[in-house]
Parts: structure tokens; C-alpha cells; sequence
């Protein structure tokens, strides 16, 4: 407020504004508008709490019963049977399953190949866009293709482009001599995650792209001029001036990508149709539930996909917090 | 061989030039690849050529009505926007509390909405089944306008918090200042001026409600109520193994081209948006 310049505000500000009767006035102004802030709010909470919260609650509640997705009022409570359980020398429940441990292995794969090529390729391609060019606005329309398509057409075109015999990918390695027999990218279980990757990382370096983008482009440019006086190499700038710089950016952007990934179903149901070599955790709790009807393994299962996720991000901001501090320090 | 400055600048904008090329060339062949095939029936179907060689609308007609993406679309269409209507609505109040007042909790209620939108939609799957057969709207497109607030509603509160914030103060101190009372500088102040960001935030709700596909699949089984996703996802042929590749192209092709349509007509205010809610947050 202090620095707006005087001239600017209307004759009655400027005398609202003298000092000791403001300062009172503020401050109940600013009490009253805190108690109206949480009126302004509450209907979005109270929303947000209703189709959100108390599904969650529930979803934990049911993951203690034996409930059908049929009969979803008769359960009885098993305590954490769904979860992990011992009898004549077995063990059952969703952490006995191997799997779910398939799923959480593929999760993690897919998550961790998905994101870093994404952060490779979104990287060279903000770095492309951040020259000028003529053209640029027609390459932006074009990276805008694959984020604009659905996940499910994205999930049916590769599928078909896929397609082990009259596929457009199988034909352009063959013509260009780097396979000898046509692959079986869906079918075969080495190849199928691969093929989910790919799909996945043509669909989300736009996104990606787009926001290291907007990063590079707060870099003020004298940083690089004065760089490049002293002699620095294009790496040598890369390195020591836009990297430190969108390094925020980055991690908020890897951060969204990461939780984004992790929680993958739709892709992967409809690429390969959740087969045992690609199923993700998502996919793994939604068998359970819809194709099986067991509601209570099913939201035991979804316990664990929330709790693992959870667990995650909380070690992102965990490091996200960590590197703040260290940069508030330093300044 | 030494290189003068020109001509090292002449290859480095050939290299641009190339990359350039490339990107865009993958980026828009699938697509492409897609809309040959659906023009394409019988045995050219399984012709790889990268041209076009027929023109068959037949996929067309045969996706739109015999296969029901129409009444898909339809169907799409009201749950994305009725979804997305009342989530601005409800966003708009809030989003103005969380940037504009300071208050106790702020930053708690900012924390929650965050963690809300990028929780797993899974993880609510069971209870809201519950909720939505408690209310009676199982395998109506009410069930997905309630599951699809789930994460609509997170998002755009965050999107328009962060958009409100970089309004500039002096705004709202002027009308502090002529005593108008919150309701009065919410609906006079910034209801006019958030034009542009509301469109913004409201269609990358309405594309996220539209691709929708784990909720869609669960709630609604009977073909007439499915959204576009579902709808294509279950496209089958004569057979299992048989899948008419040329009427999913098809069906691909009419839902995607509005979308693309709208990103590419409102290209700078997507970026913007996406990138606000990121960026600065």
C-alpha cells in the first residue's frame, strides 16, 4: 500500500489513509474480511469434503470388511484380512499377492522410465522453442497436438500404429533395416511397457516442454551475454546458468509428473488391457474391485496405491522443502 | 577447416530448422496416421502407406450412429460442462478468499487443495461407488458430474488462486477505500476482469473432465449414458481379436478434433494457464 504513489489514489483514500486512524480501521477491516474469507470459502470446502474426503474415509472403512460391489451394505469387519493374513501356514491379502507385487513393480518402472525420458526430451525441446525462428507459433501448435488428444485415442492410435502386422512402426524399422521380423510390441511382455512408455512420452513432453519453458523464459538474457564474454561454453552456460535457474520449475514440474504417472490406469487398460506384464497399481485395485467385486481387497488395495503415492510426494516436498531452505540461506 | 561467424550461424539455424521439423512431424503423425486409416476400409485398411489413398466416409457415418459416439459426444459434452460450471462457480468465492485475504489456514486449506488434485482417483473409487448408489445416480451421467468434482474442483481453485493473485492490488484498494463490501468487489471488481482467466481455467477443466476414463467406466454401463472415452475404449468387431480399426480411428478423429480445435484456437491462454498454476505455485 505505501508505495502506491499518492497521485494515483482518489481525493477520500488519501485521507483514509491518514496514519492513526487507518491503522485502527485496518485492522478490524482485516479481521472482518478474514471471518468473510472463510464464508467465501466454506462452500468449496465443504464440496471438496463431500466428494473427495469422505470417499476416501469410506474407501479406508471398507477396506476392513469382506463387501461385495453388489451388496455394498452387507460386510462384516475382518480387520486387516484384505490387507495381510495367515492361515494353516498361508498368508492371503492384497500384500500377499504377487501380483500386486507385479503392479507396483511396473508402476515404479513405467514412473521412473516415463518421467526422466519426458524430462530428457521436454528439456531439448524448450531449450528449441527458446530460440527464435520463423515458424515457432506453427512447431507450438503442433506440440500441443499430442497433450490436446485423449488419453484413450492416444491409448487406440499407438495401439494401432503398434499393431505387429499391418503397424506403421513395425514397417518404418523394417524399411529402415534396424528389425528383420515384425515385433510383437503389445503382445510381448518385454516389449508391451515399452510401448506404453513410448505412447506416454508422446503424450506428456508438451506438457513438460511447456512448463521448463516458461522457466527459460524468465532467464534474463544479459546473464548469458556477460557468460559468453567471459568465454563460457554452450555447456559450460547450460550448466552453470539455466539449470541452477529452472531448477525450481523443474522439480514443481517432475513433481506433477511423477504423482501423474503414478497413478496411470486409463493408458495402460486400454493399450494393453491391464495384462500382466504392463497392469498398474491404479489397475490392480480396480480388478479387484469392478472385475472381481471384492470391494474390501479392492479398497485395501486402494489404501495401499494412496498410502505408496502419498509416500512419495511427501519425499518430493520433503527435498523440494530442503532445497528452499538451502537457496534461502545462501542468499 | 575454420568456420566465419555467418556460417556458423547459418548451420545453427539449419540444425534449428531441422529439429523443428522433426518435433513437429512426430508430434502430429499419429494423428495424421489416424486419419488415414479411418479413411480407409476393407482390405486397404492394411495397406502401410504414408498417403492418402482412398476417401471413405463410411467409418464416419458407421462410428457416429451405429456405434453411438454421437450420443457419446452428447453425453461428453453435458457432463464436461456442467462439471466445469459448477466448479467455477464455487472456485470463484474461494479462489478470491485464498489470494486475496489473509487469514488463519490459508496456507493449510492451499496445502489440502493441492494434495486433493494430485491424489490417486482410485483411492476414492469404492466410497464413491457407495455415495453414488446411496444417491441413486448409478450408471446415470450424474454419478460422473459428482466423481468428476473430485478433481475438477482442486484444480480450478488452484488455477484461479493463482491467477487472482497476479491481479494488481491497487484495484482493490481503491474500492476498499469507496467501502464496498467483499460481496460488492468479488462480483463488481473482479467477476469483470477474470473473463479471460475463467475461459482459461474452465476449458483445461472442461479437457481434463472430457478425457476422463476410470470413473466413466466404472459408474456407467448401459451404452446410451457412456462419455466418448468409454465409448471408444469399447469399440469391439465380429470378433476379439478382430477390431475394426477403422471405425476407432474414426471415432477417435471426431472427439479429438474439437479439443484440438479449442487448444489450438485459445493456444496462448492454455499455456498460461498451465504454466500458472505451476510456475508460481
Amino acid at each position: 500500500m505505501s508505495h502506491t504513489p499518492e497521485g494515483l489514489l482518489p481525493a477520500s483514500a488519501a485521507a483514509a489513509m491518514a496514519p492513526p486512524p487507518a491503522a485502527k480501521g485496518k485492522r478490524s477491516l482485516q479481521q472482518r474480511r478474514a471471518r468473510a474469507a472463510w464464508l467465501l470459502v466454506a462452500p468449496a470446502l465443504i464440496l471438496l469434503f463431500a466428494v473427495a474426503g469422505w470417499p476416501l474415509l469410506r474407501t479406508l472403512f471398507y477396506s476392513f470388511t469382506n463387501a461385495a460391489m453388489d451388496t455394498p451394505e452387507e460386510y462384516n469387519f475382518v480387520g486387516f484380512a484384505n490387507y495381510l493374513d495367515f492361515a494353516d501356514g498361508d498368508s492371503f491379502g492384497v500384500l500377499a499377492d504377487p501380483l500386486w507385487w507385479q503392479a507396483v513393480g511396473n508402476t515404479l518402472w513405467f514412473t521412473a522410465c516415463s518421467v526422466s525420458l519426458e524430462l530428457f526430451f521436454g528439456m531439448l525441446l524448450a531449450l528449441l522453442m527458446n530460440e527464435k525462428f520463423r515458424g515457432q507459433g506453427l512447431v507450438r501448435a503442433a506440440i500441443l497436438v499430442p497433450w490436446a488428444i485423449p488419453t484413450i485415442v492416444t491409448a487406440k492410435m499407438w495401439g494401432w500404429m503398434f499393431h505387429d502386422q499391418y503397424g506403421v512402426i513395425n514397417d518404418l524399422l523394417l524399411r529402415v533395416g534396424l528389425i528383420e521380423t515384425p515385433l510383437a510390441w503389445i503382445a510381448e511382455p518385454t516389449l508391451s511397457m515399452w510401448a506404453v512408455v513410448i505412447a506416454d512420452v508422446w503424450k506428456t513432453v508438451p506438457f513438460m516442454a511447456l512448463m521448463l519453458l516458461a522457466a527459460l523464459q524468465m532467464i534474463p538474457s544479459d546473464l548469458y551475454e556477460a557468460a559468453r564474454v567471459d568465454g563460457a561454453t554452450a555447456w559450460q552456460r547450460f550448466r552453470r546458468i539455466t539449470l541452477p535457474l529452472i531448477m525450481p520449475a523443474m522439480i514443481v514440474a517432475l513433481i506433477f509428473r511423477v504423482m501423474d504417472a503414478l497413478r496411470v490406469f486409463d493408458l495402460i487398460y486400454v493399450l494393453t488391457s491391464n495384462s500382466e506384464a504392463t497392469i498398474s497399481i491404479s489397475g490392480y485395485a480396480r480388478e479387484q474391485m469392478v472385475s472381481f467385486q471384492e470391494m474390501g481387497v479392492g479398497s485395501a488395495a486402494s489404501v495401499l496405491v494412496f498410502m505408496m503415492v502419498a509416500g512419495i510426494a511427501a519425499c518430493f516436498l520433503w527435498i523440494n522443502r530442503f532445497s528452499h531452505e538451502g537457496k534461502e540461506t545462501r542468499e | 577447416m575454420k568456420l566465419t561467424r555467418q556460417q556458423r550461424a547459418l548451420g545453427a539455424k539449419f540444425w534449428i530448422y531441422l529439429a523443428a521439423l522433426v518435433v513437429s512431424m512426430i508430434c502430429v503423425f499419429p494423428f495424421y496416421n489416424a486419419i488415414l486409416t479411418s479413411l480407409r476400409t476393407g482390405q486397404d485398411l492394411f495397406l502401410t502407406s504414408y498417403l492418402p489413398t482412398t476417401f471413405h466416409w463410411e467409418n464416419y457415418v458407421n462410428a457416429l450412429g451405429e456405434n453411438g459416439v454421437g450420443r457419446s459426444l452428447l453425453n461428453s459434452f453435458l457432463v464436461a460442462t456442467v462439471t466445469v460450471g459448477i466448479c467455477l462457480l464455487v472456485s470463484i468465492t474461494a479462489a478470491f478468499a485464498l489470494a486475496r485475504v489473509r487469514f488463519r489456514g490459508r496456507k493449510y486449506i492451499l496445502f489440502t487443495i493441492l494434495c486433493v488434485s494430485m491424489f490417486p482417483q482410485v483411492a476414492v473409487l469404492s466410497g464413491m461407488f457407495e455415495l453414488v448408489r446411496f444417491l441413486g445416480l448409478y450408471d446415470s451421467i450424474g454419478s460422473l458430474i459428482l466423481s468428476y468434482t473430485t478433481f475438477s474442483l482442486p484444480f480450478t481453485v488452484w488455477v484461479l488462486t493463482t491467477f487472482m493473485r497476479s491481479l494488481p492490488v491497487e484495484l482493490e484498494e481503491a474500492a476498499i477505500v469507496d467501502g464496498a463490501s467483499l460481496w460488492v468487489i468479488i462480483t463488481k471488481v473482479f467477476a469483470p476482469i477474470m473473463g479471460p482467466s475463467l475461459v482459461t481455467t474452465g476449458l483445461l477443466a472442461f479437457i481434463g473432465a472430457w478425457n476422463e476414463f476410470m470413473f466413466a467406466l466404472t459408474f456407467i454401463i448401459s451404452n446410451e449414458n457412456r462419455t466418448v472415452p468409454v465409448a471408444i475404449g469399447m469399440l469391439q468387431g465380429a470378433s476379439q481379436y478382430e477390431l475394426p480399426w477403422g471405425h476407432i480411428m474414426a471415432a477417435s478423429v471426431v472427439v479429438t478434433i474439437p479439443i484440438i480445435v479449442l487448444v489450438l484456437i485459445f493456444q496462448k491462454r492454455i499455456v498460461s494457464g498451465l504454466t500458472a498454476g505451476a510456475v508460481k505455485g
